[in-house]
Formats: structure tokens, sequence, C-alpha cells
């Protein structure tokens, strides 16, 4: 699906092949950060962690290779309809994907400090939490690929799922932090990470209602998204 | 500005068509060329008409005017009315219809003759002008309004086949418009010319947009893009799509619209 869209001029397609390339390395390695940043975490590996936060250069770079890439194809090919949509969803998708990376980084930072408080319980459902969003992210970025508007609008209805596991590991480190104050700072840590989490879900639930605009010209109702109106922001 | 121009377009829409065309079919000989066209055209807006070669385009654009009346094996069928007059009834006049849709072709066909008398030519046959001063300022208006004035007021006895292309097509706008005309067809009318010519055209368009119902065939999209409001999009002589032009391009509801302007058609 990824191949060819059946322009004329091949070149044309070859162009939008590689902006697609380049989405999907992105995400590609928004996902390994969010994995390797949760890996660390959970085995106190701060090697790892450095890692994480050394890799984000990756994402930076592709970021800005995305964007001189879409302003090229508009420059030179004038895209139109689905194909201008894409472009532009490319964009932002760009711009939004960088943010998750950002998210990683930040967990991977929090790693030392919650590495020196050893009397914290570790957390399961954290580590559940970051596998749920890094699928969102991956389903969210093959959907663009295939331009697949249905795959797109599947990856918005599960951050319901997201925001419930952020709400109860509110709950829980409350709870820790109430037990013995010593708790308070890996447990704030902790909910940071949570946090990040909760927000990365957010993003892909963006990039995953950008992927359905470029893919069918249509909004994604309220519904379809599954918004929740219980959830602050 | 964009914005602005969208939501003019929309409230307009609502008026009076100029131009109504109902069930048309067009025949060149056993050939059908035009399949059962049904379009309203607007007064206040620009027009385009695009589509692949052959799809019929040219050939609804010159049923306007009755301009395929010249060719003998052509026959046209089905109800074209300008303010609701059918220009195809028993009693209308060819010549007046044609300075009612006035019309400018793809390449520029000055008469051989003055550059002011390409302009007067016109209004002198139609009875326009009571005497010379007012022809003068009848080629004057017409000149300035196609924006032709200033390059040409101080050689108006040269010929006008002396002009560049560009300013060839200006005044063969000059010309349509100097007989006051309702409608202005346009034919493909930057095909020959350079990029700069061009945009003086287009920006001549946007000049006479809303004191002319403007209807304009292009091979080039990102003109209609530029220059129109309404988008009709033709294909193996139907009529596939027609809307708004700002949507044709960004979101198109029929496949081979979309197919045809992300190029990938054929």
């Amino acid at each position: 699906m990824a191949g060819t869209t059946g322009h004329t001029l091949k070149a044309f397609d070859e162009d939008l092949d590689q902006l697609r390339a380049s989405i999907a390395e992105m995400g590609g390695l928004a996902e390994a950060a969010i994995s390797e940043s949760m890996r660390a975490l959970v085995q106190r590996d701060l090697e790892a962690a450095q890692k994480v936060v050394d890799d984000d250069q990756k994402l930076d770079a592709l970021e800005m290779e995305v964007e001189s890439r879409a302003v090229q194809i508009i420059a030179l090919r004038a895209p139109m309809a689905d194909d201008l949509r894409e472009v532009v969803a490319a964009l932002k998708i760009a711009g939004v994907v960088e943010r998750i990376g950002d998210y990683a980084k930040n967990i991977a930072k929090r790693v030392r400090a919650i590495e020196q408080s050893p009397n914290l319980r570790p957390l399961s459902l954290v580590p559940e939490m970051a596998r749920i969003v890094a699928e969102m992210v991956h389903s969210a970025l093959d959907a663009f690929v295939a331009r697949d508007a249905q795959k797109a609008a599947e990856v918005c209805q599960r951050d319901r799922a997201v925001d419930d596991f952020y709400n109860s590991i509110f709950r829980t480190l409350l709870t820790f932090m109430m037990e013995d104050p010593q708790n308070i700072t890996p447990a704030t840590h902790l909910l940071f990470v949570a946090k990040n989490l909760e927000r990365i879900g957010d993003h892909a639930t963006n990039v995953a209602e950008m992927v359905y605009f470029a893919a069918s010209g249509d909004r994604l109702g309220q519904r379809q998204r599954g918004i929740d109106s219980t959830q602050s922001d | 500005m964009m914005a602005n121009d969208m939501s003019m377009s929309t409230a307009e829409a609502s008026a009076e068509p100029k131009l109504r065309a109902a069930g048309v079919s067009v025949w060149y000989g056993p050939k059908k060329a035009i399949d059962d066209v049904s379009i309203e055209v607007d007064r206040e807006n620009v027009t385009a008409f695009i589509g692949p070669s052959g799809c019929g385009k040219s050939t609804f654009l010159r049923t306007l005017n009755r301009m395929n009346d010249t060719i003998a094996s052509a026959r046209v069928e089905g109800l074209i009315e300008l303010d609701g007059e059918d220009i195809y009834g028993k009693d209308m006049d060819v010549v007046q219809l044609r300075a009612r849709v006035g019309m400018v072709f793809q390449k520029p066909n000055p008469f051989p003759k003055s550059i002011f008398e390409n302009v007067a030519y016109g209004p002198r046959i139609h009875g326009l002008a009571a005497g010379r001063d007012e022809l003068d300022e009848i080629v004057e208006r017409s000149l300035k309004r196609a924006g032709l004035w200033e390059e040409v007021k101080d050689r108006l006895p040269e010929s006008g086949t002396a002009l560049s292309g560009g300013q060839q097509q200006r005044l063969c706008i000059a010309r349509a418009i100097a007989v006051d005309p309702e409608v202005i067809l346009m034919d493909e009318p930057c095909s020959a010319l350079d990029p700069i010519a061009t945009a003086k055209i287009e920006e001549l368009i946007h000049e006479l947009r809303g004191r002319y119902a403007i209807v304009i065939v292009t091979h080039n999209m990102q003109q209609a893009a530029r220059i129109s409001q309404r988008t009709a999009f033709f294909h193996l002589g139907e009529l596939v799509e027609y809307g708004e032009t700002s949507e044709i391009f960004t979101n198109p509801k029929v496949e081979r619209t979309k197919d045809y302007i992300t190029g990938r058609y054929g």
C-alpha cells in the first residue's frame, strides 16, 4: 500500500513515498523511545535512559527533513485534493511525533530520580500504559502510510483506555504518598511519567485525526473520537 | 482575503444564475460530444471548466453563445437560457447574442487593423456610439478595463498584430468588452502566453469579475484554482462534478475528479 499511488508523473509518487517513509521512520523512533524509556525505568538502567535522551536528536533531524520535503513537494508538485491533505498532514504529524519523542525523553530523564528511591514499589500499570500508547503511535502512523481512515478512527477510540490508566495510576500514587512522605519525590516523578504517557496518547489521537482527515477529507465526529468529558486537559 | 472570497461566492450562488443549461447534448455528426449537461453559471463569479483534452469543455463553452452554429455537422439539444431567455429560441438574434455573450479564444486573434479599430469595430457595427467622441470614449474605457490603455494609448493607429502575444490577448478582451457584454467566455486565453502575460490576464479576469459573468476553459488547473470561484470538471462529454473551487481542489467528491486534479488520470 505504501508503494506508488498511480500518478502519471512517477517522480511525484516517489516524492510522496519518501515523505511517507520519513514519517514512518519518525514513528518507529518515537515508538522505540517510548518502549526503551520504559525498559530503562523498569530495569533501572541509566545507560539505556541516557541513550533515549541522546537518540532524540535523530527525531529532531527527521522532523526538519520532513518539513523540507513537504515544502519542496508543495512548491514543485502543486499537490491537490488527497495529495495536498496528505502533505499538509505530514507536516503537522512530523511536529507532533517530535513532541512525542520529547515526552519519551522526559520519561528517560526521570529514571535517575526514581532509581535513587528504591523503596517505591514498582507500578505494573505504568509499563502496561506505555505499551498501549506505543501501540497507538504505531497504528496511527501505519494508518498514515496506508492512507487508512478506518484504522485511524480505531486509534482514537483507544485514547479512552489510556485516560483510565492515568486516573488509576494517579489514585494509586496518591495512596503511596499518603502512606509515607518519603515516597513523595519518586511518586511525583512517576506521576509525571504517567502524565507524559497520557499526553503521548493524546498526541497519537491527534495524529490519527489528521490521518483520518487526510485520507477521507472529512473530520472525525466526537463519538468516533471517543471524547471523554470528564477528562481534564 | 481568501475566506472573504469564499463567503462571497457562497452568498452569491443563491442568486438567479446568469446562464442556465438543462439537459444539453451536442453532436458532431453521429458523435456525441456532450451528454446531457445541466449547469448554472453565476453572474458574479468566475466559473472554470476543466477536464482532459476531448472532454467536451470547449464544445460546451461554444454552445453558450452558439459558436457551434458555424459548424455544419454540429447539433445541439436541450435548453440554454441567458437570464431566463432561450438562446436557441426562434426570436434570438445570434449577432445580438454574441454581443451579449462575448468570447476570447486560445490564440490571440486581433483583426489586421489598427489597435483603435480592433476595439471600435464592435461598437460601430452594433451602433453603440453616436459619434466619434463617444467611440473614442468606448475605446479608451475598454482598453483601460482590459489593462492595456497605458501601454497603447500613444500608438492607437498601429496595427493590433504588432503587439506582443499578451498585449494582443488583452486587446481581444478589450474588443469583447467594447460591446458591453453580460458574459465573457474564454477558451484557454493564456495557453499561448508566458507567465507574466498570463498573470496580467489573470489579474484582469479578477478585476472584471462582478462586472461580467466569466466562464473560462483552462487546461491549467492551477489557473482554475487561482482565478475561479466555481469549477466544473468535464470528462468524456459529461459534467462529472461542479462546485466551489476551494472544495473541488481540496476535497473533490467524485473519484474521477480526484484522479484528474491530482494527476492520476489515464
